[in-house]
């Protein structure tokens, strides 16, 4: 069986303006190389056969974390990695860091990046949850230039997102969240770098012992990630007592559609989905701080 | 398919070849360059047994095309001995430890080792483990990497190594 | 040892014989990355192989078009079953005394079965052609189910044999059916049954799994069109058997082909066999004549080559109500795949899968396997099994936890009660193995001191409690698995290859100036032969071990052997290793009395030379007498110091083991946490306490992947959903317990230096010892066996239907 891929033109454009400009000439017959570590193990196994690449290494206003007001707008092309030892990242949004360190292994964390994560469609991607679960926002630069998505209406289907042909995603903008605030993502999986069987991601913040904001996202355990708004509305106004808790993780239970695959039958990961919540909910409130 | 140039610096030597765009990383240096350490263990970059040192970063090099790799220092197993020709100190710590049984693993998990302790240099067994799990072994049971790997690490901080007792 | 001068030790420790940690050969080159392996072969004017392979389980081939693969620039030639043909190789005879289609004839009967053969200047344009060839194929009802293999109206998967009622291993009852193989006593085992005061009976599956080593199957084959001699490198565990078969199917008389298996990453038991790949490759490269190298891909060896296991078996044992074991029965449904290309030796269709009485005395037992055909791959026979020893220890292992639970006693305290006593050895087996030596009760006695086993236990009663009173969602368990091995095949009464005797050999040629070389018949993929054979020679002769060469895995050159897998090379080539050197040492004996002037009787051997009794001060070191031996040998002796032996063994080795397990078992999510292992292996003498703890490790950690989540999984179209190393659980170094190994030493009395071998021993006692563990987390609950794989969503199941989740 072939493992090598089929031939292909490659370009690697110097600025986000010559990228898009090929991308919009090639139409279906381009498309964009970032980290490489979705797409590439594809066209080896010739499940996608592209007759252009455009390498994206080489743009440099594609990479680089930084402050846009309370804002923080992070490069498509930074890394996994970047994203792990970024001090920025650590302070402000940690719960970036830790949903990169559960990404994959090592090698693939050092080239895969942010944007090709949050762009691909692909359910079992972790940072889409976690983007909606920040309420962030995507920059998009296609023909008619720049416009903004917000992660939460992004994704439409397995591999099937609000990107149009020859759309670039050129960077994520997040909404710092309160210092203090609590956070976790909590990701079931069978192996270390597997794709999760189900993950919570959460974040919170409380005043008084009472929860004063929360927003939940949930990975793969539908054909898209899955901001569980219904959930963080009960847990709004709670203690995170256990009643509460266990309602909220029924709404979460609710919105879930997941695959029955190796890791688990759909009902199984359902109920995964809720644990993970349940964990997470734990972490973060143990993680406020003042 | 016409083919492209491509210039890297491979185990402190510059080359120049010309390859296809298609052209994996992982061919173009066990087939081009006839470094035949890296080695396939899979088509799905799972195992690392490709790994190799691109740039200061451990990277999968069936996972890369020779052209994204265009101008860039890379370094192999074969380029993992010290600069006086002496072995480095992994691949001593990987014999004296019995960190290996058919070897096919080892160019990639020492190569990943190297950067592993360039990050880490002092790194405690989770963080070994947690380092390598982009590293597949079938043999060992990682118990004695991961003892090859600590051996290391001490040898390069002057520490003397301690082999935790059984 | 005891009157050992400090002398005699330092020179003892000098050589690095038996005993030690000797550091390995091969490593040096491994960890520069100067290893040879057969990917690594570059030769001139070489082509490349691909394989066009079925999508279908089961489907009739009605054409193949190769046209515009053929037009593909840099194609070569396209083979398909017609080419085959012409030489008769379309179908090739398998070590089961089967057929099986090289490429597809009319037919594919399990997904990715091979179909056409690309041959191509580069591997790029053979890819490209593979997704060019055109193949009609007609979809066929599928089975994938063993318990359905022979239902009236299961789908016939062999239509070849479908008037054939005679089978390679007798009398076939059901065009699904391959053999029906039986043991042991049955009347004697129903009368036990019948009066017994306790049963218990339990279907206990062992899963399909892959030994999956790192580097995949691989070729490289040559024909010299001049000279009309066929070089054939490969992933070969056992290269001269592949020598002998390729000739009588090739008609290439045996003395033009060599093979060579260079350095092999790692076999397992995959790289026995013979693949289409390399009879592709070798007709590929008569046809062109040229070198055509051809390598798997990881898919391709998942779904394609030798699997293990797959065996459904119905287990019963009967017991006194005090808990003495009286009798065990066991029918096993085996499921073979589309073609029975299952590695045993030629008498034993399921293997040595007898030993199922294990280290128990039963005083009855009787079993019976009926072998079948479903559209899978072929195989059987891997990973580390010893030729189903581990499907008999893993169903012996869980019957007698859950035997344990029914009678109300202690896992531990009933197995011993039943352990085979020391005073029984040599001991028979109701099934008529001559268990050659053991301790059991020492082993397990250390075991059990070395875990504080009692403390566990009581650790356990209050974590009940504490779960059953809401404080904890984790449960507890505690697994035991005591298991027996019989490995080091074999007697050549019992064992042979496709009618090649099961013995081994060692070729050994001392130089003149003290080195030498040794050349075996079995061969490394990870072993450490290079380094531990010479630890044998260097006890033996008196010789450094770094002064001895090993060569394995060149036909022209090493003498005949069956190979490298069951656990046989310790048990064979390293007696014909010692008995090779017994030869050398006698010549040189001598040698010795010659040029010291006295009788032979009146020398002793004192480690590295020969004294003369009672004037210590009178000796010639094994070098001394080497350089004689091309020198001056004594008045009519042929000059020279070299040996052969083949050895063939009085009977199997035995090795044993105790192994412990506890895990942590979280029920809301079945996450399973390794909290301790100890492994206790009895292999009789051991050559390299380092090696043999690697070996442990290596094997243990199979196990755990074998038990907390391998599976090749086909849902109901044969669809192999498991193929790829997404799916297929290999643990990282994250996952994978840490290891206690520890040890007991019962020589073989057979074996010359008293070994028994011990490669497999952690994989036949770890999946027990991992899947009691879990299950006896739940026996409290009334829960009495959940299969394997234990992974996380089967764990949840169980626990979900034990009523644990509220």
């Amino acid at each position: 069986m072939p493992v090598i891929p089929g031939s292909f033109n490659y370009h690697r454009p110097s600025s986000v303006h010559e990228a898009v400009a090929l991308l919009a000439k090639l139409g279906d017959d381009g498309r964009a190389l970032a980290g490489g570590h979705s797409l590439i193990p594809m066209m080896k196994l010739r499940l996608a056969a592209p007759a252009n690449l455009v390498d994206l290494a080489g743009i440099a206003d594609l990479k680089g974390i930084r402050s846009d007001g309370n804002d923080i707008v992070i490069g498509a092309m930074t890394t996994q990695h970047n994203v792990i030892e970024s001090d920025v990242l650590a302070a402000k949004i940690p719960l970036l860091r830790e949903t990169s360190l559960a990404i994959a292994d090592p090698q693939v964390r050092y080239l895969g990046t942010l944007g090709g994560n949050v762009a691909n469609g692909d359910p079992g991607n972790d940072m889409p949850a976690v983007m909606m679960c920040l309420g962030a926002t995507y920059h998009v630069m296609g023909k008619g230039g720049e416009r903004r998505i917000a992660a939460r209406e992004f994704y439409q289907g397995a591999y099937f997102t609000a990107l149009e042909a020859g759309d670039l995603l050129t960077a994520v903008r997040i909404p710092v969240p309160p210092a203090g605030h609590g956070y976790a993502y909590e990701k079931l999986k069978r192996k270390i770098g597997d794709y999760a069987t189900a993950a919570a991601a959460v974040v919170l913040t409380t005043s008084g012992g009472k929860v004063e904001s929360c927003s939940v996202g949930l990975t793969n355990v539908a054909e898209t990630p899955l901001w569980a708004e219904e959930a963080a509305k009960i847990l709004t106004g709670s203690a995170l007592d256990a009643a509460t808790v266990k309602k909220a993780v029924a709404a979460a239970e609710a919105i879930t559609a997941p695959a029955t695959d190796a890791r688990g039958p759909a009902a199984y990961r359902t109920k995964m989905a809720g644990v993970m919540l349940t964990r997470a909910l734990a972490r973060a409130k143990s993680r406020i701080r003042g | 398919m016409a083919k492209s140039h491509v210039t890297m610096k491979v185990n402190g030597k510059i080359v120049d070849e010309l390859v296809e765009p298609r052209t994996l990383l992982i061919h173009f240096l066990r087939e081009q360059l006839m470094l035949t350490g890296p080695h396939i263990g899979c088509e799905t970059s799972h195992c690392g047994a490709c790994t190799v040192d691109l740039d200061g970063k451990s990277v999968k090099s069936c996972t890369v095309f020779a052209l994204q790799a265009n101008g860039a220092e890379i370094r192999t197993i074969e380029g993992i001995a010290n600069a006086d020709g002496t072995l480095h100190a992994l691949q001593e710590g990987f014999r004296e430890m019995h960190g290996l049984q058919c070897g096919f693993c080892t160019p990639g998990m020492i190569t990943r080792a190297y950067r592993l302790l360039q990050e880490n240099p002092n790194p405690s067994e989770v963080e070994i483990r947690y380092g390598i799990s982009g590293n597949l072994c079938r043999c060992t049971g990682y118990q004695n990497i991961v003892k090859a790997i600590q051996y290391a690490a001490a040898k390069l901080t002057g520490v003397p190594f301690q082999e935790a007792a059984e | 040892m005891n009157d050992m001068t400090p002398t005699s030790a330092e020179r003892a420790e000098k050589l690095e014989g038996m005993g030690c940690k000797r550091k390995r050969v091969e490593d040096i080159r491994f960890t520069q990355g100067k290893g040879n392996y057969v990917d690594d072969l570059k030769l001139p004017g070489m082509l490349y192989g691909d394989l066009v392979r079925s999508p279908h389980a089961h489907a009739r081939v009605k054409s193949i078009d190769t046209s515009k693969a053929a037009a593909v620039p840099g194609v070569v030639a396209v083979i398909t079953a017609e080419t085959l043909k012409t030489v008769n190789l379309a179908w090739m005879p398998t070590l089961a005394g089967d057929v099986q289609m090289v490429l597809a004839d009319g037919r594919v009967l399990f997904q990715n079965q091979e179909v056409a053969f690309v041959i191509a200047e580069s591997r790029e344009a053979a890819a490209d052609a593979v997704e060019l060839v055109e193949v009609d194929y007609e979809q066929l009802p599928v089975n994938v189910d063993p318990l359905k293999a022979m239902a009236s109206n299961a789908p016939m998967i062999r239509e070849d044999l479908k008037d054939k009622t005679d089978g390679a291993h007798g009398k076939r009852k059901h065009y699904n059916h391959i053999f029906s193989w039986q043991a042991g006593d049955k009347a004697a085992t129903d009368a036990a049954f019948a009066r017994a005061d306790v049963t218990i009976r339990e279907f206990i599956v062992y899963p399909r799994v892959h030994p999956c080593p790192l580097e995949t199957c691989q070729c490289v084959a040559s024909f010299d069109k001049i000279k009309g001699e066929l070089t054939l490198w490969g992933t070969f565990q056992a290269p001269h058997v592949i020598r002998t078969v390729g000739s009588l199917i090739s008609k290439i008389p045996e003395h033009k082909i060599h093979v060579i298996a260079p350095d092999i990453g790692g076999g397992f038991g995959n790289k026995v066999g013979a693949y289409s790949g390399y009879i592709c490759s070798i007709v590929a490269s008569i046809v062109t004549g040229r070198p055509v190298k051809w390598v798997e891909d990881r898919i391709e060896n998942l779904s394609t080559t030798a699997f293990a296991r797959d065996f459904h078996m119905d287990m019963e044992i009967a017991a006194t109500k005090e808990g003495k074991v009286t009798a065990m029965r066991c029918y096993t449904i085996a499921d073979h795949g589309a073609f029975d290309a299952c590695a045993n030796a030629t008498k034993w269709p399921a293997g040595l899968f007898s030993i199922i009485s294990g280290s128990y005395d039963f005083p009855a037992a009787y079993c019976l396997v009926d072998g079948v055909y479903t559209n899978k791959a072929p195989g059987g026979v891997a990973y580390r099994c010893s030729f189903r020893v581990t499907e008999a220890a893993y169903c012996i292992e869980r019957a007698m936890d859950i035997m344990a639970q029914k009678v109300g006693m202690d896992p531990a305290e009933f197995r011993m009660k039943n352990l085979i006593r020391r005073e029984q050895f040599p001991y028979t087996s109701a099934f008529g193995w001559q268990y050659d030596s053991g301790d059991y009760q020492t082993a397990m006695n250390k075991a059990m001191e070395t875990v504080n086993y009692k403390k566990l236990r009581e650790e356990q009663k209050a974590k009940r409690h504490a779960f059953k009173r809401g404080e904890t969602r984790d449960l507890m368990g505690i697994g035991v698995a005591f298991f027996t091995e019989i490995v080091g095949a074999g007697p050549s009464r019992a064992c042979d290859i496709l009618g090649i005797a099961m013995f081994d050999s060692a070729e050994i040629r001392i130089h003149p100036t003290g080195s030498g070389i040794c050349r075996l018949g079995t061969k490394s993929q990870g072993q450490g032969h290079e380094t531990t054979y010479a630890q044998i020679i260097a006890t033996e002769l008196g010789l450094p071990a770094d002064n001895i060469m090993i060569e394995e895995g060149n036909t022209d050159t090493a003498p005949y052997g069956l190979g490298t897998y069951g656990s046989r090379s310790t048990p064979v080539s390293g007696a014909a290793t010692a008995m090779a050197c017994r030869k050398i040492k006698a010549k040189a004996q001598m040698i010795a009395a010659y040029m010291l002037e006295v009788h032979d009787d009146d020398l002793e051997w004192d480690v590295d030379r020969f004294r003369v009794k009672g004037n210590p001060e009178s000796f010639k070191t094994m070098t001394e007498l080497a350089w004689a031996a091309y020198h001056e040998v004594p008045p009519g002796m042929e000059p020279g110091l070299e040996a052969i032996n083949y050895y063939d063994p009085p009977n199997f080795t035995f090795p044993f083991g105790a192994y412990i397990c506890v895990v942590d078992v979280d029920v809301d999510t079945g996450m399973t946490n390794v909290r301790r292992f100890y492994a206790l292996d009895d292999c009789g003498i051991r050559i390299n306490p380092m090696i043999i703890e690697g070996q442990i490790h290596g094997g243990l950690t199979e196990a755990f992947g074998i038990a907390m989540g391998q599976e090749i999984h086909y849902d109901d179209d044969g669809n192999i959903t498991t193929a790829s190393l997404m799916d297929y659980f290999l643990p990282t170094a994250v996952e994978t317990p840490h290891w206690e190994t520890d040890w007991t030493t019962t020589p073989s009395p057979h074996h010359p230096i008293g070994a028994k071998g011990v490669g497999e021993s952690p994989n036949v006692g770890g999946v027990p010892c991992f899947s009691n563990a879990v299950n006896d987390a739940f026996t409290f609950l009334g829960s009495t066996h959940i299969q394997m794989p234990h992974d996380h969503w089967r764990i949840w199941t169980a626990a979900e239907k034990l009523g644990l989740h509220e």
